[in-house]
């Protein structure tokens, strides 16, 4: 190997913390944190027996007491993985979309993914329709996303191509409406129960969490990010610019298409069980650069291991701030993201011009 | 590799662009594309890196139609340096570089040893080895232009499509970027304003006016002072300097204030 080429290898892999270590550490910190955070609750159960009843429940045996398995397996441990599995989807498709539409302020909201699942989710509060079970308010509002989505993507499609600002303007005009939409039927919901529901799904709660709803968005979840990986270098390319994307055989309105598709199954899969939380999609993304850097390849699972962390403990505070009541947990991203953000930020010095 | 334009139309917003403009530039060659602004220049060239589709004609490249083939199978082989807004600010000069190696990977590839060297190669040939770590968003505008044209390098390209390669560059880096370019030994199709840089660098000139070829062929039989007064509306002295180039003087036609 030339010596340039020695020095390219090098220049790659420049991070001052190796990267795999980076990567083994994030790895490390959600399972640790998963532990500890179904540990924590109205009932305190140590880390240690936690892991018992996990081990004991995952094949490895060992006894447990019943009631602590109880409150660990059923009602905890899902919730603890639903906030892991949500995060690392939120934040994904946070970092796709800011790559798709080349802005820094995107988040997986943007296009109107959200704004689409309300009204599903909201008129399935509101009208009481329960023709699929519990199920009727998750498929209701992945099919709003859904809906929303095709919308946006016919509207902004323009002569065959699919330019950034065309995406944005109808994207966020469409969320406008489809957000008049919820209002309405958040102001003419007949009771207050309903539109402390509606107030709930809005915000984002991952208190509806069981073994059973835990499935699809595991499985899209993992599916995503790994399909996002085998286009991350072509991710790269996007944020040069359609013209930079001709010259280096990326055909930039499709893989656009490809990537919102993909987005909308995440987040509408995602969103379905834990409405609106907002501001991982928009946060993590920037806070995964800032670590490792711009490269897609490298800043995607970084993204979703912060993701997973950051959620996680987002909900551990809003289970546990104001016992026994609980806060929406869209409140507890805003609340402990933004300075987090601002101070991390602050700290690597993180140029106005930096991300895409 | 050899490049042929055939009968290509271009129109946008119902505007005649391009007119059944027709070309070949034979394996090796350097053709510079003249032309005043908004002549078609850019869209000629975007239809030949297969950024816009012909309305009609064909891009063919060695006889192959390049809109027929698969988009990556178009940029192993043709490498472009075109006018970018800039922007992917946040990678660094080597990862920038690196992404010419894209149409050569698939999916999870790693990069090789060969990529490495490539890429290595790519940045020395444009004086950007002490640069690798860098951001491009830190570079000058010149330096940024030259990561551009590495990035071309790295894709192993057998043709340059250059548009207006000498965009900001001082006049040594113009030269210079120019003479690698030339000893490369590629086909190069390049959109040039200087007339002086296309009689030095070219082999043919292609003289391109409202999206329609008025003139082509060597630099000394094209540029006249004739013709560089009708097309550019300029006045021109053309003669021959010391080394035995083509020298184009240009003046206003008429003195005063811009109108």
């Amino acid at each position: 190997m030339s010596v340039a080429a020695v020095r390219v290898r090098r220049s790659l892999e420049a991070a001052t913390v190796p990267y795999p270590m980076i990567l083994g550490v994030l790895g490390a910190a959600v399972v640790v944190s998963v532990v500890v955070a179904t540990g924590i609750g109205p009932v305190r159960i140590a880390a240690g027996e936690v892991t018992s009843i996990l081990l004991h429940h995952l094949g490895g045996g060992g006894d447990t007491a019943a009631n602590a398995d109880l409150i660990v397996w059923r009602l905890r441990f899902p919730r603890v993985l639903l906030g892991a599995v949500v995060g690392a989807g939120l934040a994904l498709a946070g970092a796709v979309v800011q790559s798709v539409v080349r802005n820094p302020v995107a988040d997986p909201y943007l296009l109107g993914l959200s704004s689409g699942a309300s009204v599903g989710a909201v008129a399935v509060i509101t009208t009481g329709v329960s023709a699929l079970g519990a199920m009727t308010l998750p498929v209701a509002a992945f099919a709003g996303a859904a809906a929303a989505m095709a919308v946006v993507l016919l509207l902004a499609r323009h002569r065959g191509r699919l330019l950034p600002l065309r995406l944005i303007l109808v994207g966020v005009t469409c969320g406008h409406l489809l957000g008049g939409v919820t209002s309405f039927m958040l102001a003419r919901a007949e009771n207050s129960s309903a539109q402390q529901q509606i107030i709930f799904w809005l915000l984002g709660a991952l208190s509806g969490a069981n073994w059973s709803v835990l499935g699809a968005p595991s499985a899209v979840v993992v599916a995503g990010c790994f399909w996002l990986l085998l286009r991350a270098r072509r991710l790269n390319v996007l944020v040069l610019g359609d013209e930079a994307s001709a010259g280096l055989g990326v055909n930039a309105s499709r893989l656009r298409l490809e990537l919102l598709l993909v987005t909308t199954l995440l987040v509408g899969t995602v969103v379905a069980v834990s409405g609106g939380i907002g501001f991982v999609g928009l946060i993590v993304a920037h806070l995964a650069r800032m670590l490792v850097g711009a490269d897609h390849r490298r800043m995607l699972p970084v993204t979703a291991l912060l993701g997973a962390l950051f959620l996680v403990w987002a909900d551990v505070a809003a289970r546990m701030l104001i016992t026994p009541t609980e806060l929406p947990i869209g409140i507890l991203t805003a609340f402990i993201g933004v300075p987090f953000f601002l101070l991390v930020m602050h700290a690597r010095g993180l140029a106005a011009e930096g991300s895409p | 590799m050899t490049l042929n334009v055939e009968r290509v139309s271009v129109a946008l917003g119902g505007t005649t662009v391009l007119g059944q403009v027709s070309m070949t530039v034979p394996d090796g060659g350097f053709t510079a594309l003249l032309g005043p602004n908004g002549s078609g220049k850019s869209t000629l060239l975007r239809t030949v890196y297969r950024a816009r589709r012909p309305d009609s004609g064909r891009v063919l490249v060695d006889g192959t139609d390049i809109w027929a083939m698969p988009a990556a199978w178009a940029a192993r082989r043709t490498g472009v340096l075109a006018q970018e807004h800039h922007s992917g600010f946040e990678f660094t000069v080597t990862e920038t570089v690196t992404m010419g190696r894209t149409p050569h990977l698939k999916g999870l590839d790693r990069l090789s040893r060969k990529d490495h060297d490539v890429v290595g190669q790519a940045l020395e040939q444009t004086g950007l080895t002490r640069f690798a770590t860098r951001r491009v968003g830190e570079l000058s505008g010149g330096e940024r232009q030259r990561v551009l044209l590495a990035r071309a390098l790295a894709q192993q390209p057998r043709m340059l499509v250059l548009d207006e390669p000498t965009n900001h560059l001082d006049v040594r880096h113009q030269l210079e970027i120019l003479e690698l370019v030339r000893g490369l030994g590629v086909t190069v199709v390049a959109a040039l304003h200087g007339l002086d840089l296309a009689a030095r660098y070219a082999d043919t000139v292609v003289v391109l006016q409202e999206g329609r070829i008025v003139a082509d062929g060597s630099p000394s039989t094209v540029l006249t002072g004739d013709l560089v007064r009708d097309v550019f509306e300029v006045a021109a002295i053309v003669d021959k300097a010391d080394d035995g180039l083509l020298r184009v003087t240009t003046r206003p036609l008429r003195s005063g204030r811009v109108r």
